[in-house]
């Protein structure tokens, strides 16, 4: 499961120019309307899926219908529009369970993402069972979300924060883990796919080795969910995140799941209605989970339009992406080794151990920020920063990388886009 | 435009900054970052016996480009000149100097070595406004998503 799954006979990507409509996985490119903008002459050449997805007709169509269709405040009225919208918000909330394998649907919290999933972890763990203190281990390869929740309880609860460090090649510590995943942690939150260095980390193994230590295992899998099949029975971690709008979803929407004996134990996050049971003058009285961590009207719409996103993942088919994702990654690689040779670093683990959706460089002399700006001049939109992951930038040296990451409506056309301005780049920036 | 903003003259400070690194011993000195790209310069500067003057300027730190030209620029033109001169320096003056067309986000790598020379002489009776420059701070261009 930490791998991509073994490639299924497709298209490869080949360098020749793909039949018309024949773009991306199983010609997915024509269901993304953005995809055909231009900007200055140039077509729109979107390589920063790790940063946000784009969204294909049918999902931004469900969002449209359910304005038109089903609006109506859940869990609330008595009437028939306001039980089709509660049915529809339910179903969504099913459809989540399904995805990840949940055994229950009352597992599956909406939140507005992947940030507001962990704010909510600390939060309530801080109020909960971590009240008189805590370890709670966490790695350099965080993205900011993953790190500043912990700080800013930590702070106020005295917790004792820790972080696995990272290999030369992007790869957690195995010296880290062995001397840090130890009894008397009680939180072990990290990602499953990093978000620069695409190394996609052992779930599995790591989650074994905090329920041994009786560590609690928090997993972000903002990266993973485009690329990789969540299961959270195979993975075994205690609760799992991610954000819509990375899966071809709607932004403001995102799912925590807590696995159901956890998430009992565990307090109010934000208090509100529909959260309730019974307010008096003295104290409230609170709903069972998943609602009680639901305060006010909840992104009705995000939800139903996430699980319109989550079919259209599975239409697609992770095996077909993963092969598809795969071949990009390698053709980029190779593309930009034969331009910039000794030039150029690749951060993060080669293909061959698991490298998922995501490519971030430097090229010796040409500072990211200078790469991005005249890319986005030959229509290709490239990530350029310090990509919410400062812990990382320090660990290696550098102020900002240069990413591109892919989605399934890439094609060897964008490569070639992307490879051809990068030419222009390196020429520029040539000593003379 | 882009490729506009990236002409010889500027190509040249980045590749060859002047005033280039530290002082051993600085009267002053400012540093400024831009959250955006995680860029960072520091200007130092050690004044004449009189302390009026700028006798010697360094700067340091690693940046884009834009920001590089820029500070090099702005530390040859500002080394050896009186303080009553050097805080008179305003943002048009860096695009002047420049001389190349600035998308509202670079302007602000632009002027991240004009910050650092205003923190610098903050303390000082020839203080530096950058308050002037509407538009330094260009709205939603915090950190950006992942």
């Amino acid at each position: 499961m930490a791998h991509p799954s073994p490639a299924r006979p497709e298209a490869p990507a080949s360098a020749t120019v793909s039949p018309p409509g024949g773009r991306g996985v199983g010609g997915c490119r024509r269901d993304f309307p953005i995809l055909s903008r231009t900007f200055g002459g140039h077509p729109l050449v979107y390589l920063d899926s790790a940063a946000t997805s784009q969204k294909p007709q049918r999902v931004i169509e469900v969002e449209a219908d359910f304005y038109r269709r089903l609006n109506a405040n859940v869990h609330r009225g008595v009437y028939a529009l306001s039980e089709e919208a509660t049915e529809a918000y339910e179903g969504a909330r099913a459809r989540v369970a399904r995805f990840l394998h949940a055994r229950d649907p009352a597992e599956v919290v909406f939140v507005r993402g992947t940030s507001e999933a962990l704010n909510l972890m600390a939060e309530v763990l801080g109020r909960g069972p971590l009240k008189e203190g805590g370890r709670i281990l966490l790695t350099d390869m965080e993205h900011h979300s993953n790190l500043v929740p912990w700080q800013l309880v930590a702070a106020d609860r005295g917790w004792e924060l820790d972080y696995v460090g990272v290999t030369d090649d992007g790869e957690l510590s195995p010296e880290d883990l062995d001397g840090k995943l130890t009894r008397g942690t009680s939180v072990f939150s990290f990602t499953h796919v990093s978000n620069v260095l695409g190394t996609v980390n052992p779930v599995p193994a790591l989650a074994a080795r905090a329920r041994e230590v009786g560590a609690l295992t928090i997993l972000d899998a903002a990266q993973s969910a485009p690329h990789l099949p969540l299961d959270v029975q195979a993975l075994g971690v205690d609760a799992l995140a991610f954000s819509g709008h990375k899966i071809f979803g709607p932004t403001g929407i995102g799912v925590l799941w807590v696995r159901k004996e956890l998430l009992e134990t565990l307090p109010p996050y934000q208090g509100g209605g529909e959260m309730i049971m019974e307010v008096t003058r003295e104290r409230s009285t609170y709903k069972d989970a998943p609602l009680r961590f639901e305060a006010g009207t909840p992104n009705t719409a995000g939800a139903v339009v996430l699980s319109s996103a989550l079919d259209y993942v599975e239409h697609l088919g992770y095996d077909r992406m993963a092969h598809h994702e795969q071949g990009l990654l390698k053709e980029a690689w190779e593309g930009l080794s034969a331009l910039a040779g000794d030039d150029l670093t690749i951060y993060g683990p080669p293909l061959s151990r698991g490298h998922v959706g995501v490519l971030s460089f430097s090229l010796k002399g040409v500072h990211p920020h200078d790469l991005a700006t005249l890319l986005d001049a030959e229509g290709v939109a490239l990530r350029a920063g310090h990509h919410c992951a400062q812990l990382l930038m320090r660990r290696y040296g550098v102020s900002a990388l240069s990413r591109v990451s892919y989605g399934p409506y890439n094609d060897a056309e964008d490569n070639r886009a992307f490879l051809q301005a990068m030419g222009k780049v390196c020429r520029l920036f040539q000593r003379p | 435009m882009a490729w506009d903003m990236y002409q010889e003259r500027i190509l040249d400070h980045y590749r060859r900054p002047r005033n280039f690194g530290r002082l051993e011993s600085a009267d002053l000195t400012g540093s400024e970052s831009n959250p955006l790209c995680g860029d960072h310069i520091t200007l130092e500067l050690r004044l004449d016996s009189a302390r009026e003057r700028l006798e010697e300027v360094r700067f340091s730190g690693d940046g884009c480009a834009i920001s590089m030209a820029s500070a090099s620029m702005l530390a040859q033109r500002i080394q050896g000149k009186p303080l009553t001169e050097v805080s008179q320096v305003r943002r048009t003056d860096v695009e002047a100097m420049l001389g190349i067309p600035l998308s509202p986000v670079r302007v602000k790598c632009a002027l991240t070595p004009l910050k650092a020379l205003a923190e610098a002489l903050a303390g000082t009776r020839t203080p530096l406004t950058t308050s002037e420059a509407p538009g330094t701070e260009t709205p939603g261009v915090g950190e950006s998503p992942p």
